[in-house]
């Protein structure tokens, strides 16, 4: 079995000034997990706002350095300040999805220009048969098709039309691994579905690895191969998602599901979190505990 | 039951289309398309839909944000505040600039877009209230700061710059500045969307408490069924620029009379799912080019023909409850959603 990426020990510090005198941000400490090539899998990342998620992200994609731990992609080492062509040949291996349709499109430009510029990059030519042929070959995967997008401008396509033509940018190089950073939240239920389906057939038919990143549990577990659970800067939960998301053991975790909004009892204003639960997760916050293996193979963050 | 000094919103015929020319072609999209509703004084109304059905250019009607290429076509906006009657379509930015944050205020979609970078949040606190309020110097950072404790924000936040905030306390600073002089009447464009589930439902509760202390009404839009079902006293469904239903919020929920809004209440995924739940065929129509009669016939599993050349009239179908169907008496709702197949404790 061979690995495709390994996240080793990785910490991210940023040093600023802040308002409350903080000058230091422990974005992400000490994460670690890898992927393998054989198995592609939806590896999912969720936690709340400001929990390193993104940041995480950012340096898988060689976007941000780690201040600790090393990041292997296929055993060599993620590095941004690569030369052009190493640097070009790794971006072609690992691609982020933009966030929202909606903002990611200039309303001025046509889509498929965002398109070719990625085309003719990759593809290192300007050779405008096989720059279109390209295009015709990633859109075809999101079930588009060159004929349908050529010619349009955002306002012009709905937004699940705009959140696949994001993805099939992503997708001309034929990446290994695609990094979704929360695709889905700004958009309605039923766009949401279309969109995490399209991740499941990239993983199943095209065997393309996701990451994805996301706040949304229910996908989460319709999707998920495995799961990782963050919270400030701490992988607090990890295992199977099907597992962890029908029980989550952690305070934070249980916090998390117990604060999805329901529609049982639509109509009758409950907006309550039990004060207890709030206190169990927000006492976890700043301690290193120690992540540990149970018995059903997930991992916890447990304290002494 | 509704008296007449109750009502404190009447939006009647209302059509709202941006009109554009893009290189020589003139294109207009009727965004609002004949809406007829009223809101009543301490109520939270609802508006759902899918994306780009129009929510966003409804309400910016409703907050009297009216720029180009967005025109008010038709039909009219009536607030009855307490310093008089204003009809928003008609009114001069002078007596706008009357009710602006006092009378009326506005969460626009995106906390960033209201916070100015580069600006302190408590100078962008002054820009926005220190005229409606008439209180200067120390009066008026006292109100402010007593304002954001009770939004769980410490005074520190007003020498900080945006960024500098998390997104949940950008989100609750937002909400302070739309609520710190008292409005009557308060529009929130998926205030909550951008945020995690426990900060959600955190800020959620805040609008809605200071929303009860304050007795001001509240039209809150966003996508997500899940928040209306806990925030709303009565939702409506916005599809393709027209309101298709409206109603009390339990009846939406458990006894929908649109096809539409039955389909939007079952389509919601549920953790513990792991097949994909009933999705409408089709996609919304463009609305340069609306389908004719009722615009969700192309997609509905109900629709004869009538339903492809006549529009339907909202008409009452329940107590409270309107529906915009030649068929609602055949609606059913699509899944019992009081007793969940996934349901896990
Ligand atoms: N460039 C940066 N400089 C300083 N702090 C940052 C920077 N990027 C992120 N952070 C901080 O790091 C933490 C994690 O942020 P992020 O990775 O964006 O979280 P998430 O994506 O989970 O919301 C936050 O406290 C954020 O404010
Ligand atoms: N500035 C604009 N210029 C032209 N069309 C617009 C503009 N803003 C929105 N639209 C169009 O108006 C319709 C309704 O959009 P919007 O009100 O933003 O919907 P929602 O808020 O429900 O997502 C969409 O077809 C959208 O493309
Ligand atoms: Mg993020
Ligand atoms: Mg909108």
């Amino acid at each position: 079995m061979t690995t495709l990426l390994d996240v080793q020990n990785v910490s991210k510090r940023f040093t600023m000034g802040g308002i409350f005198g903080r000058k230091t941000i422990d974005a992400v400490m000490d994460a670690s997990f890898s992927l393998s090539s054989e198995n592609p899998e939806i590896f999912t990342i969720i936690g709340e706002s400001g929990s390193g998620k993104t940041t995480l992200a950012r340096m898988i994609l060689g976007l941000e350095d780690p201040t600790e731990g090393d990041i292997l992609f296929r055993g060599e080492q993620v590095d941004r300040h690569a030369g052009r062509a190493e640097r070009l040949k790794f971006m072609s291996h690992v691609q982020p999805v933009f966030q929202n349709p909606f903002e990611a499109f200039n309303p001025l430009k046509q889509i498929e220009r965002y398109l070719e510029s990625t085309a003719r990059r990759f593809l290192d030519t300007s050779d405008k048969a096989a720059i279109d042929k390209a295009m015709d070959d990633s859109l075809q995967k999101v079930g588009l098709s060159l004929k349908e997008v050529r010619g349009r401008f955002p306002h012009e396509m709905s937004g699940g039309q705009l959140q696949r033509c994001a993805i099939a940018r992503a997708l001309i190089p034929n990446p290994p691994l695609l990094i979704a950073d929360e695709p889905v939240s700004m958009v309605d239920a039923s766009l949401r579905m279309s969109i995490v389906n399209l991740l499941k057939s990239l993983r199943d038919d095209l065997k393309v690895s996701v990451i994805y990143i996301t706040h949304d549990l229910a996908t989460a577990y319709y999707i998920s191969n495995r799961i990782i659970i963050m919270q400030r800067g701490r992988i607090v939960e990890m295992g199977d998602a099907r597992t962890v998301l029908e029980n989550p053991e952690h305070a934070y975790s249980r916090l998390l599901k117990a604060s999805v909004l329901s529609t049982d009892d639509a109509g009758a204003g409950k907006l309550g979190t039990d004060p207890t639960m709030l206190d169990q997760a927000n006492n976890s916050v700043g301690r290193a505990g120690e992540l540990v293996a149970r018995p059903d193979g997930r991992h916890v963050r447990v304290y002494a | 039951m509704t008296q007449e000094n109750d009502i404190i919103l009447q939006v009647e015929g209302l059509k709202a289309y941006y009109q554009m020319n893009y290189f020589g072609v003139n294109r207009e999209v009727r965004a609002v398309d004949d809406i007829t509703m009223t809101m009543r004084k301490n109520e939270v109304y609802g508006i759902a839909g899918e994306s780009s059905s129009g929510k966003t250019s409804f309400i910016k009607v409703l907050a009297a944000a009216i720029r180009p290429p967005l025109r008010v076509v038709e039909g009219t906006v009536k607030y009855n505040f307490k310093n008089g009657p204003i009809d928003v379509t008609t009114a001069s930015p002078e007596q706008i600039e009357t009710v602006r944050w006092k009378h009326l205020s506005y969460i626009m979609q995106g906390s960033m877009s209201v916070l100015n970078p580069v600006r302190r949040i408590g100078r962008t606190f002054q820009d926005f209230a220190q005229r409606p309020l008439g209180l200067t110097g120390k009066a008026f950072e006292d109100r402010v700061v007593k304002h954001l404790a009770r939004l769980n924000l410490p005074a520190d936040v007003l020498k900080a710059y945006p960024h500098e905030l998390s997104g949940g306390m950008r989100q609750r600073v937002t909400i302070g500045l739309a609520t710190v002089c008292h409005p009557e009447f308060i529009i929130a464009d998926e205030p909550t969307t951008a945020l995690d589930v426990v900060v959600q439902k955190e800020v959620l509760s805040l609008i809605r408490d200071i929303q009860k202390e304050m007795g001001a009404s509240v039209v809150f839009v966003t996508h997500d069924m899940s928040v209306h079902a806990n925030v709303a006293d009565r939702v409506g469904i916005i599809y393709a620029g027209r309101l298709v239903e409206e109603g009390p919020t339990r009846q939406m929920f458990f006894t929908p009379k649109h096809p539409y809004t039955a389909h939007l209440v079952a389509s919601l995924p549920r953790i513990g799912d792991t097949q994909q739940r009933p999705a409408l065929e089709g996609r919304p129509p463009n609305l340069a080019d609306p389908p004719q009669g009722c615009r969700f016939h192309p997609r509905c599993p109900l629709a004869v023909d009538k339903c492809r050349k006549e529009v339907p009239p909202m008409i009452e179908v329940a107590p409270g409850q309107r529906s915009a169907c030649w068929r609602w008496e055949d609606v059913k709702p699509l899944v019992n959603i009081a007793a969940p197949a996934g349901a896990m404790a």
